[in-house]
């Protein structure tokens, strides 16, 4: 194929990977848009094949299919509550393939037409070098937010004395070793990077909290983005940097949208070091306020008798995998004439949209799921709020108490609610270690016990 | 002088007139070559600054458009919209094919086999979990 055909073909590629992100604006356009992602990737992939750099297809093919293999058998038995580990997983491999493919470049220029070894350009070398820095960072930092979501690694932020000016000098010496390895190409200096910058990766995600994952994942899933521009630059290739830069800016406006349903700054998260079971461990002190708590009939009760539900899910439903039982009993009350519908806060849950992939995968049509601005307004008029498993995005704290952690956090009120019925395992703080006051109003009533047992109690109870 | 002398002085001067046309003419070509060879040197010497800015422009225009595009998610779909963006971080499967494609056996031919092995477990798991999660968006039945 001439240049000029594949430079086409590409920006085609280019333009498939647009429409594919472009389709996910309504649920409607979306399997549309990720069958273009899969055209342009076809596209992307069969003209690289058709280039003269490509002669020998026996590696590329075995590569193909065990690569796929393996992604397809993950893909399709990966349980949807396990979702937010798979995404950092496979963010991981992004990383560690830009590693290889900068790598790669590195011991053979000519085939990529950057130089020639010993002698590579300059512009080259520092793009290779950005790439191979990025990826590897992005391949350890994964690996740690994996770990951290599939509880292999303690959820708590892990923090020590001098992390931050260790941190800062490791990047002052991974810029550092980028210019010498610039000005003087050497294999020793490239790897030098490639270590380093594997070290910075654990570094950097290890003293965040398990809470402020979906910023993490968001931002692993940016830094994948700029990995992959990193090399189209060095390549030459424009549909490399142009997917890199979507992919890069995505990831950015996701992090952007978590830290603000946190009310936190990108550098207070990326700090790390906020709440833990260490702050939770104190225990609410009770003093002298009281809680009601009621059975699963109590609230089949006064939910049979509502005109109008909002349920508020949190990561603790998906903890319990209760978003079936929870469904059932939505569709007993709809069935009732009860209005139900769905609130769903910006950080519920390990990854942005988790909430919305758990109900889906429930059969809770999308149409009666809400976002926090679409529905806050709405609790005044609804007679109960039906929280499971979230606690922090509900607390009226964060709207009265300059003094608390969350203050300012925008949240979820479920307080103008007639009654509230809190679904939790006990009386213990969430994750930012704030007790809730909501639990010891008069019109809340605690449901204890797992998320899941409750939903099939209730429903049960409404038999 | 006698006009025989004067025609044979002329046809001597016009002999080195064109004597001299013919050197200057190789001069002037070897002065075209020079300077093409001087403008090729200087492409080649620019070339990569040229090919970096042609890039950064094309990065540049493509996170405006990344943005524009982002925004527009809506945001129940954020989750699928993380994983379809895995997935085609993955097509730096491009550098990686052409590291594993060449005939004769080098150290590059191995990362690129890892590279193209890694990408593709992204390519079509990402794709696949994609589809899966965008299969259960369902709208209400009436």
């Amino acid at each position: 194929m001439s240049a000029t055909a594949s430079t086409l073909a590409y920006l085609i590629a280019s333009i498939c990977f647009i429409m594919a992100l472009r389709g996910l604006a309504s649920p409607e356009t979306a399997r549309r848009g990720n069958l273009l992602g899969i055209i342009g990737m076809v596209i992307a992939v069969v003209t690289t094949l058709a280039s003269s750099e490509v002669v020998s297809y026996t590696t590329i093919i075995a590569g193909i299919v065990i690569g796929g293999t393996i992604g397809t058998v993950i893909a399709q038995r990966i349980e949807m509550t396990a979702l937010p580990q798979l995404v950092a997983a496979f963010h991981s491999l992004v990383g560690l393939a830009a590693v290889f493919v900068a790598a790669a470049a590195f011991h053979t220029p000519e085939a990529y037409g950057i130089g020639t070894s010993g002698a590579i350009h300059a512009t080259s070398l520092i793009e290779m070098s950005l790439g191979t820095a990025i990826g590897a960072i992005t391949f350890t930092g994964s690996i740690i937010a994996f770990g951290k979501l599939q509880g292999m690694v303690s959820s708590n932020p892990l923090s020590f004395p001098g992390q931050h000016i260790l941190n800062l000098a490791l990047g002052i010496l991974l810029v550092f070793l980028i210019a010498l390895f610039v000005s003087g190409e050497s294999g020793f200096l490239f790897w030098m990077i490639v270590l380093l910058s594997l070290i910075l990766g654990v570094l950097l995600i290890v003293p965040i909290g398990g809470a402020d994952m979906p910023v993490v994942i968001s931002m692993l899933n940016s830094y994948s983005g700029w990995a992959a521009c990193g090399i189209g630059f060095t390549l030459g290739n424009n549909l490399l940097i142009v997917t890199g830069a979507l992919v890069g800016s995505s990831g950015a406006i996701l992090s952007y949208i978590m830290c603000k349903g946190m009310n936190r700054s990108f550098f207070n998260v990326i700090l790390g070091g906020f709440g833990g079971e260490g702050v939770a461990a104190s225990g609410p002190d009770l003093g002298d306020k009281t809680v009601k708590s009621g059975s699963a009939e109590d609230a089949a009760f006064i939910l049979e008798n509502a005109g109008s539900v909002i349920i508020v899910p949190g990561y603790g439903m998906a903890v319990a995998q209760a978003q079936h039982a929870l469904r059932e009993m939505g569709d007993i009350l709809k069935a009732r004439g009860v209005t139900v519908r769905y609130a769903i806060h910006p950080v519920a849950g390990r990854m942005p949209g988790h909430m919305n992939v758990l109900l889906a995968e429930a059969n809770v049509p999308y149409d009666e799921v809400m976002e926090l601005d679409e529905i806050n307004r709405d609790f005044s008029s609804t007679d109960v709020a039906f929280v499971i498993g979230a606690n922090d995005v509900t607390n009226p704290a964060a709207k009265t108490d300059p003094s608390s952690p969350i203050y300012g956090m925008p949240i979820l009120d479920v307080e103008n609610a007639r009654t509230v019925l809190f679904s939790k395992r006990s009386l213990a703080s969430g994750y930012a270690g704030v007790d809730n006051e909501l639990f010891y109003r008069d019109n809340t009533m605690m449901l204890f016990g797992d998320a899941k047992k409750m939903c099939e109690d209730v429903v049960k109870a409404l038999g | 002088m006698d006009p025989v002398d004067f025609a044979d002085s002329a046809y001597k001067l016009s002999g080195e007139a064109s004597r001299l046309a013919e050197r200057l003419a190789e001069l002037a070509q070897r002065a075209t070559y020079a300077d093409a060879g001087s403008a090729a040197a200087a492409t080649a010497g620019s070339g990569s600054a040229d090919v970096f800015l042609m890039g950064f422009t094309v990065f540049v225009l493509a996170i405006f458009v990344g943005y524009y595009v982002v925004w527009h998610v809506t945001p129940a779909l954020h989750s699928p919209l993380m994983s379809v963006t895995n997935a085609i971080s993955s097509v730096i499967v491009v550098g990686a094919l052409i590291a594993a494609g060449p005939a004769d056996f080098n150290i590059s031919q191995v990362f690129g086999f890892i590279a193209v092995t890694l990408a593709s477990i992204n390519i079509f798991g990402g794709f696949i979990v994609t589809q899966r999660m965008l299969q259960m968006f369902r709208k209400k039945q009436r």
